[in-house]
């Protein structure tokens, strides 16, 4: 196996930038002054190891963590985490959390008037397996008004917080649902020009992982980046 | 196969709910050698008002400068409180070595995720009053004047360190594009 040197660098138009005013909140905390670019060192090429443990097996499924059912429609989401060059991520922590059915958080800085639901908390978590497969039973959340400009909607979405196995690949996402009209509009969905990369961010409805007479099945694969394969000795300029 | 990493997004402002069940403040449970040390700051926004809906993580070695030891992960999860500050207990890092074989100066890796934010930050703190700063390769890559937003400044008692994340302006902290 090679020594891992660097991980690549995005392709362009794949990743936002810090500014995008379209995200108003973007203008006071966006950095101005340029980024410095960072080699990968031991630092950058290594991460935390979570188990099971601080991870409860149970923690996969949002739907039995009250004494109730929560409201909703129950879905299965699932997928894999693999790196840039297609290798499975495994035994890494996956964190989600997401608003209930009727587009509202169980937080003090929710104002919605929706309804909580004392039934649904909202957040989970699991490890994938050695294949780097990950599993969640949920309830599919609701759209949620937001203050960035006039009569501005959230589309339904699922928040994703992954590790890898280093910090450069660490990275937090929104998983999103097929058809949803309100994606047109919505400023981080559309934070980065590349079609291809906005269109990775949304589910799809998947009949393999579908149970029958209980939950629709949505796939969502997540791609963290993957280490750079040119052996040393053949990249360009490099004397060593 | 090549395949493009998933498009970064923002944590948004109800990070707490997904994130916070994992909160690690202190690090360094006893007996873990090395040098115990706090570290302290504020978040504060383009208007230097505090950012209270954050969420910072750093990731360090242990005093003998290996990551990932069976006694000391050496990850942190805090969550700003109403007055934009974090806060972490843990021990002095020791030196890993960069890309060239050559010593790093001790330093701890931050990210920082925040709502405003589509994707995290990535910095570094240094210690005050290092020699091995002034040979770090890593400092080397920053402009000068701008260095000292790295290095973290001693408080008050032995082992308190303050570090603080500028977003914007003339003191603004150093960012990397990791």
């Amino acid at each position: 196996m090679p020594r891992i040197t660097e991980y690549r660098r995005p392709a362009a138009g794949t990743q936002p930038d810090y500014l995008f005013p379209r995200y108003a909140s973007t203008v006071k905390r966006a950095p101005t002054q340029p980024l410095v670019l960072l080699p990968h060192t031991q630092t950058e090429l290594t991460g935390p190891v979570f188990g099971y443990g601080e991870v409860k097996r149970s923690d996969h499924d949002l739907t039995k963590q009250h004494a109730g059912d929560p409201i909703g429609e129950r879905i299965i989401v699932s997928g894999r985490v693999l790196d840039e060059n297609g290798r499975p991520v495994p035994n890494t922590l996956v964190e989600i959390w997401q608003a209930n059915s009727a587009g509202r958080y169980p937080h003090r800085i929710d104002q919605h008037d929706a309804p909580t639901d004392p039934n649904f908390t909202g957040a989970g978590r699991c490890l994938t397996d050695k294949r780097g497969n990950y599993r969640f039973v949920t309830i599919r959340p609701g759209a949620y008004p937001w203050r960035n400009h006039y009569n501005a909607w959230r589309p339904a979405h699922i928040h994703f917080s992954l590790f890898g196995q280093a910090m450069v690949q660490r990275l937090v996402t929104q998983m999103y649902f097929p058809g949803d009209p309100l994606l047109a509009e919505d400023p981080m969905f559309n934070c980065v020009p590349d079609e291809r990369a906005r269109q990775r961010l949304i589910s799809t409805l998947d009949w393999e992982t579908t149970i029958p007479e209980i939950a629709l099945g949505y796939r969502f694969d997540v791609v963290l980046r993957g280490p750079e394969e040119t052996p040393m000795e053949n990249r360009k300029g490099d004397k060593r | 196969m090549s395949l493009h990493a998933t498009t970064s997004q923002t944590v948004g402002p109800y990070l707490h709910i997904g994130l916070t069940w994992l909160s690690i403040e202190k690090l360094a449970l006893a007996g873990v050698p090395g040098e115990r040390i706090s570290i302290e700051g504020r978040i504060l926004d383009g208007d230097g008002e505090p950012v209270n809906d954050a969420l910072v993580e750093i990731w360090q070695a242990d005093s003998r400068g290996i990551y990932g030891g069976k006694r000391f992960r050496g990850f942190g999860r805090s969550a700003t409180d109403g007055d934009g500050r974090f806060r972490f207990q843990t021990i002095k890092p020791g030196r890993v070595p960069g890309t060239d074989g050559k010593m790093q100066a001790p330093h701890i890796g931050v990210i920082v995720f925040m709502r405003g934010q589509l994707k995290h930050l990535v910095s570094r703190v240094y210690f005050p009053g290092e020699p091995a700063n002034a040979n770090d390769p890593v400092l080397a890559l920053v402009p000068a004047k701008r260095r000292g937003t790295l290095i973290a400044k001693k408080r008050g008692k032995a082992g308190a360190l303050e570090w603080n994340v500028i977003l914007q302006g003339k003191d603004e902290t150093v960012f990397f594009d990791s």
